[in-house]
């Protein structure tokens, strides 16, 4: 039988946080200051998804997927797969599988040993005969295309098959959720990409919900149906991750995402106008929500008047700059670096505040004198976004 | 380790010249002497060369006591040891808590000397004509009668000097085994754990098999240690072990050589190389097993 013919008997899981939260205790010195890993998760994971939890190291986006498999328990907070509450179900008993950060192969047993490892553990009515077990190891072999393997120990694959053959020790069990902890960050450049296809298709053949964890951002909007980004235990946002990119709710998300980053600047609101500096790039009507901004030209009209002037954090993604003679936003040109299609236009502006350079990305058609010390840009208005000065919230525009 | 530094070899030779004058040549030269018919250390002479030697040790009453007490000893604390060094271990490794604490005691018997823990092992287990020794006292609770443990029946001797053994090298086992315990990847756990495995399956197909070649090298550790034990029987039963008939391989070796029957340097070294022989043969009995059961990685 086919592994997914099986898996359509399977009810997949929607996995849904229930105001979870998880602290740890202090130690040591710190004895007294406890940590909070995980911050009131409130949110569902729908079924037969593949879904990326995404933040920077120490967010709590482990944690999240120990309290899920049930290594952890939540300090407050219930955990459910579909209707049934898991909070205080042993992991063994969840229907999960797990794929490890460094894949936990036993190292002493073959592939086919490996693979058939949860199968043994079953028993009484569920316990398979040893014909069963081997075939069933077979399928999934077959489905992470390792089939070859199954004679070999660990140490005698690459990381790349030494993955698959996690992969499919986690699969075997037919688990209603499957785990994968940071799967790509030991491999390789090249065997990264390739890998996190195979993830996809895996996911996309069995149907099984699938929940990984990255720092990575471009692994996780290159792959994922749903994007979980989180900071320092709480979740930021929640989203497809075109609409997270797009759309991001804070200052954080908008940063964490995107490779080159988004530019941050210092800017204020005055009179309908946005000023990056003492330049106004983009105004729009008072009236009409509907009107797009429009990009002012250089001379945009008067300086803001500082008394009413609303600070705000403007973030403009790098693919949001035109290069334009007459644009509003003039920086001091350092580079232009060319990757083939695009060209990086690298240059300073007294505003910038996210780094030393401005980095923007320009079809290679368009791309400045070199020669010049200057180059001025034009904005497109949807790739420009505004943040509460202090708060870093988002904050709306009518564009 | 393709290309052949001569300089390697320059590095090396410190160390092989002490090997060879302190080890080797002595082995080759005892190995001589064991044919060396009636070999006199004053005049440097013998009267032939054959298996005389061998012939008279095996005959003698006493290497016989010698050789049934060592292996007797061999075969009850090694395997013994180390199965409660194993247990042991595998406790203090699931109680994070109190582990380096009782890692401590457990280690102490190790660095007292080994003459002061056999006094204070008589001392527990002899009966004197005051006291029967606090081991018989624990006994008479337990309604079992006075036992000379020291100067008794052979049984009571052999279970002393065991129990003194296994408890001399129970630390060092201990010590090497939690901390191969602590190296087997703590993932490896959560995974199984995952999986539904149960914890004795847990133990004997993740954790035996990742610390295998450090169970197998306290095997043949203390194969060859328990092999060569002599200072245990002394620190227990004094000098004369013939007289109480606790005698061992190399205390055997030592009387002949010097103790009161000694000045027979040519049964001294028919006697160690028999020894010699009964280890070598043990430990690569030990090693063509090890092929099969340990797993290296």
């Amino acid at each position: 039988m086919h592994p997914r013919g099986e898996y359509a008997t399977n009810v997949f899981m929607k996995v849904i946080f229930d105001h979870v939260t998880k602290r740890f205790p202090g130690r040591g010195k710190n004895r007294h200051n406890e940590v909070i890993a995980v911050d009131d998760f409130a949110f569902e994971i729908p079924d037969g998804k593949l879904i990326g939890l995404l933040g920077p190291s120490g967010c709590g986006k482990s944690t999240a997927l120990n309290l899920i498999c049930g290594l952890l328990k939540p300090t407050q907070g219930r955990i459910l797969f579909g209707e049934e509450d898991v909070t205080d179900i042993p992991p063994e008993r969840r229907g999960v599988g797990m794929v490890f950060q460094n894949y936990a192969l036993y190292p002493h047993l073959s592939v086919e040993q490996n693979i058939i490892f949860p199968l043994q553990n079953l028993k009484g009515k569920e316990r398979l005969s040893r014909d069963e077990m081997l075939e069933k190891a077979r399928e999934v072999a077959a489905l992470v295309q390792i089939d070859q393997l199954m004679e070999r120990r660990p140490s005698e694959l690459s990381g790349g098959q030494q993955q698959r053959v996690a992969i499919a020790r986690a699969l075997v069990k037919l688990p209603r959720v499957l785990l994968l902890d940071e799967p790509l960050s030991n491999l390789d450049a090249r065997l990264r990409l390739q890998t996190r296809e195979e993830i996809r298709r895996i996911q996309t053949k069995t149907g099984v919900t699938t929940i990984f964890v990255t720092h990575d951002q471009e692994e996780a909007m290159s792959i994922s149906d749903l994007i979980v980004v989180m900071k320092d235990g709480k979740v930021q946002q929640i989203g497809r991750p075109q609409e997270v990119y797009d759309d991001p709710s804070n200052l954080f998300v908008a940063q964490f995402l995107g490779t080159p980053p988004i530019n941050v600047f210092q800017g204020r609101i005055s009179e309908n106008r946005l000023f990056i500096g003492e330049e106004a790039v983009l105004s729009w009507s008072p009236d009409s929500k509907e009107t797009p901004a429009v990009t002012l030209s250089q001379e945009g009209g008067p300086s803001p008047d500082p008394e009413n002037a609303m600070p705000v954090t403007v973030a403009i993604r790098p693919e949001g700059f035109v290069v334009d003679a007459d644009g509003p936003l003039s920086c001091r040109l350092n580079a232009v670096e060319v990757m083939g299609r695009d060209v990086s236009v690298v240059c300073e502006h007294p505003a910038l505040t996210s780094a030393p350079q401005i980095r923007a990305v320009i079809d290679a058609d368009e791309q400045p004198d070199r020669s010049a010390e200057t180059v001025r840009f034009s904005l497109k208005p949807h790739k420009v976004l505004l943040f509460d000065a202090e708060s870093g919230e988002r904050l709306s525009t009518g564009w | 380790m393709e290309n052949r530094n001569p300089k390697a070899f320059l590095y090396l030779l410190p160390a092989v010249v002490f090997l060879g004058v302190f080890l080797v040549y002595p082995l080759f030269d005892v190995f001589v002497y064991s044919f060396e018919e009636g070999y006199n250390f004053a005049s440097q002479t013998y009267r032939g060369i054959g298996l005389y030697n061998y012939r008279y040790v095996l005959r003698d009453p006493y290497f016989l006591q010698a050789l049934k007490n060592t292996l007797l000893l061999v075969f009850i604390t090694v395997p013994f040891s180390t199965g409660l060094a194993l247990l042991l271990s595998v406790a203090l490794h699931s109680i994070p808590r109190l582990r380096e604490l009782f890692q401590t005691i457990f280690f102490l018997p190790y660095v007292t000397n080994t003459l002061a823990v056999g006094l204070v092992f008589m001392i527990l287990f002899s009966r004197t004509p005051y006291s029967d020794g606090l081991m018989n006292l624990l006994l008479s609770f337990a309604g079992l009668g006075p036992v000379d443990f020291i100067e008794g029946p052979y049984a009571a001797k052999m279970f002393v000097l065991s129990f003194y053994t296994i408890w001399i090298v129970l630390p060092f086992k201990i010590l090497i085994l939690t901390s191969a315990l602590a190296g087997v990847d703590e993932q490896l756990y959560r995974a199984a754990r995952i999986d539904g495995t149960s914890r004795a399956r847990i133990f004997f197909r993740i954790t035996l098999p990742m610390i295998s070649p450090i169970i197998f090298y306290l095997v043949i550790t203390g194969f060859i240690g328990a092999f060569k034990a002599y200072s245990d029987a002394v620190a227990l039963f004094g000098i004369n072990l013939n007289a109480a008939g606790m005698n061992t391989i190399v205390g055997y070796v030592y009387d002949m050589l010097y103790g009161d029957s000694g000045g027979f340097p040519s049964y001294a070294s028919a006697a160690a190389i028999l020894l010699f022989i009964i280890v070598l043969t043990i430990t690569v009995i030990n090693l063509l097993a090890g092929k099969r059961h340990v797993h290296y990685h």
